[in-house]
């Protein structure tokens, strides 16, 4: 990963004074951007609510794709697949078997992690751009698998499955969609917390000595197919628990909805906040939530070519993402301090 | 030392019986055999293409012997797999520097430790307190391990930014990490100074009597080969050529030979 040795190297001073924090925010910063989460829904329109819950939903995914390649070095670009099985499990389990909503989460995401781990089986004998095509042609085929025609009686094959939206428990003077959320935002920082835990602890460690090197992390005795196929399990576990968000926000599921180009947007969302750099994930999920969106009310006819050309500009010119601006913000404020 | 304990008849630590490695038609290693005794340092030497480092990574289970095997206090490691060798007490560093180059010194040096500890990814993710309790157990390893190495001042910096000389030491300090009844070290003068040299053989001895290790040391370096091996073994052309202390090594005419040609070559 020279891309973050780079990183290291222009902000060697930041790096040294925060070394443990390298993958996240400081406390103060964190508890910062909680609050604001916390408070602007009281501001603010249904709407935009609906649009910070998707935010904190891809996140999610971005933060899972994170784990996988800025952790353990893998790429996926099959992340679609898993955000797919985890919005059905939810859709199926909800209108099929009225399960509590809240109940599907933890449900689809042992479902996605098992999916993961078996993929991840196969996967190991793959690196490099060779993963990446296979977690591609996963990608290719989920939506074809969707509309399967002896699973369409619980998925509603081409049509997909209306998901009804929760009501606010106990009574609680909310609107669904304030109440929803709420609730994401519970679900976000809990696996955020835990992420950051998984990283920092044995387990994590020894992710990033396989995306480092992998025969002296076998040497130390790593299990590196073991630590591979758990970081495609926890990877799969995230991005279902998105899906499954993602199905109860939009109150629908089908199968085109989860094509390779949610994949696409997943990976240029981690690129955009910073490969490896988990609290990237957002800022990475806002850009393919809302740029698009800039691009099109720039130029209706050319909003691709716009997108392509804002993109491009936030390559150029922060190539290690929100990462990186980051780190300025950071030194420069400690130059600040100093004078 | 060597020669005392070899007359008491102490079973070896590590015992390479008749090891061959063929890699298609080339015989990379001959039917090698020697013991390695607790508390030995002992010198794998041999001109470029002997077969030194395919008999290291046999040692490390990177390579499978075609025959022969390799016991570790009477067991065979051969039906290991290379993950499963660190936990059995064999620990190694690498030729030109293999460390986690985006990981700060002190995670290098904490990954060392993994086959000492255990972990599930729930626990960890959830940080029970056993997991807390045993993370702390670690960095108090690791500290002392730096302290020892000294490298306390770079605990904290991204490895790949530091010196050469100080990245070996690092590797070297991942493998105590471990704790090994056996370190494995290959070429660890390669690239240093004459300086550097001589201050590695003084930590090199420093650890096999502090740290109560037994030292394989594969190295080109005819000066720190001889003046710190208790024993010695001489390879060429993947077969054992001469075996015995430095001095009988440095005398034999087939090393010389070997060495530095002979006139009726």
């Amino acid at each position: 990963m020279s891309a973050a040795e780079e990183v290291v190297a222009e902000g060697h001073e930041a790096v040294e004074a925060v070394p443990k924090r390298a993958m996240t925010l400081g406390t103060g910063t964190s508890l910062l951007v909680l609050a604001a989460l916390l408070i602007v829904p009281a501001f603010v329109k249904n709407f935009i609510i609906f649009q910070m819950t998707m935010l904190l939903i891809y996140g999610l995914a971005v933060l899972a794709l994170n784990i996988l390649t800025g952790g353990s070095g893998q790429f996926s670009l099959g992340q679609s697949a898993f955000y797919a099985v985890g919005a059905y499990t939810s859709a199926v389990l909800m209108e099929h078997a009225n399960i509590n909503y809240a109940l599907t989460i933890p449900i689809s995401a042992a479902v996605c992690f098992a999916f993961g781990y078996l993929f991840g089986k196969p996967a190991l004998r793959l690196s490099g751009v060779y993963l990446a095509l296979a977690t591609f042609a996963l990608a290719t085929a989920m939506p074809q698998l969707l509309k399967l025609n002896f699973l369409e009686h619980w998925t509603g094959g081409v049509q997909g499955l209306v998901v009804t939206k929760p009501d606010a428990p106990f009574g609680l003077p909310m609107s669904q969609d304030m109440w929803l959320y709420y609730f994401t935002l519970v679900v976000t920082v809990a696996i955020y917390i835990f992420s950051v835990n998984l990283l920092r602890s044995r387990s994590g460690r020894a992710f990033m000595a396989i995306r480092d090197n992998e025969i002296a992390a076998s040497s130390m005795g790593v299990n590196v197919a073991l630590y591979k196929t758990l970081a495609f399990g926890v990877s799969a576990g995230i991005t279902g628990v998105a899906g499954s968000l993602g199905a109860i926000a939009v109150q629908f599921v089908a199968p085109d909805s989860y094509t390779i180009t949610l994949a696409i947007s997943l990976f240029l969302g981690m690129v955009v906040g910073g490969v490896g750099w988990l609290p990237g994930s957002f800022v990475g999920a806002a850009f393919i939530i809302f740029v698009p969106n800039m691009a099109e009310s720039i130029s209706k006819g050319l909003s691709g070519a716009v997108f392509g050309v804002l993109l491009f500009l936030v390559i150029y010119l922060v190539p290690h993402g929100a990462r990186q601006i980051a780190i300025l913000g950071q030194q420069f404020v400690g130059k600040l301090r100093k004078n | 030392m060597t020669q005392a304990q070899l007359a008491r008849g102490t079973s070896p630590l590590l015992a390479v019986r008749d090891v061959s490695v063929v890699f298609g038609g080339i015989v990379a290693l001959n039917g090698v055999s020697f013991d390695m005794h607790k508390g030995q340092i002992l010198g794998l030497i041999g001109p470029n293409g002997a077969g030194k480092t395919t008999l290291f990574n046999c040692l490390s289970r990177l390579y499978q012997p075609s025959s022969g095997d390799i016991l570790m206090e009477g067991v065979s490691i051969l039906s290991r797999p290379p993950h499963r060798i660190a936990e059995i007490g064999i620990g190694r560093t690498f030729q030109n520097v293999a460390l986690f180059p985006n990981l700060s010194v002190m995670d290098n040096v904490r990954v060392g430790a993994h086959s000492k500890t255990s972990s599930d990814i729930i626990s960890d993710s959830l940080k029970l307190a056993w997991v807390r309790r045993s993370e702390t157990d670690v960095n108090k390893k690791v500290h002392e391990i730096l302290a020892y190495l000294d490298l306390e001042d770079v605990a904290h910096t991204i490895v790949s930014g530091l010196p050469f000389g100080t990245q070996k030491r690092v590797e070297l300090a991942r493998a105590l990490a471990a704790d090994p009844k056996i370190l494995l070290l290959d070429e660890p003068a390669g690239g240093l100074n004459h300086e550097e040299v001589y201050v590695l053989g003084d930590l090199i001895r420093r650890i096999r009597d502090e740290r109560h290790m037994t030292v394989l040391l594969v190295e080109h370096h005819m000066g720190l080969v001889m003046s710190i091996a208790d024993h010695v073994v001489a390879l060429n052309f993947g077969k054992k050529l001469a075996e015995g202390t430095p001095a009988q090594v440095q005398a034999d005419p087939d090393v010389i030979k070997a060495y530095l040609g002979s006139k009726d070559q």
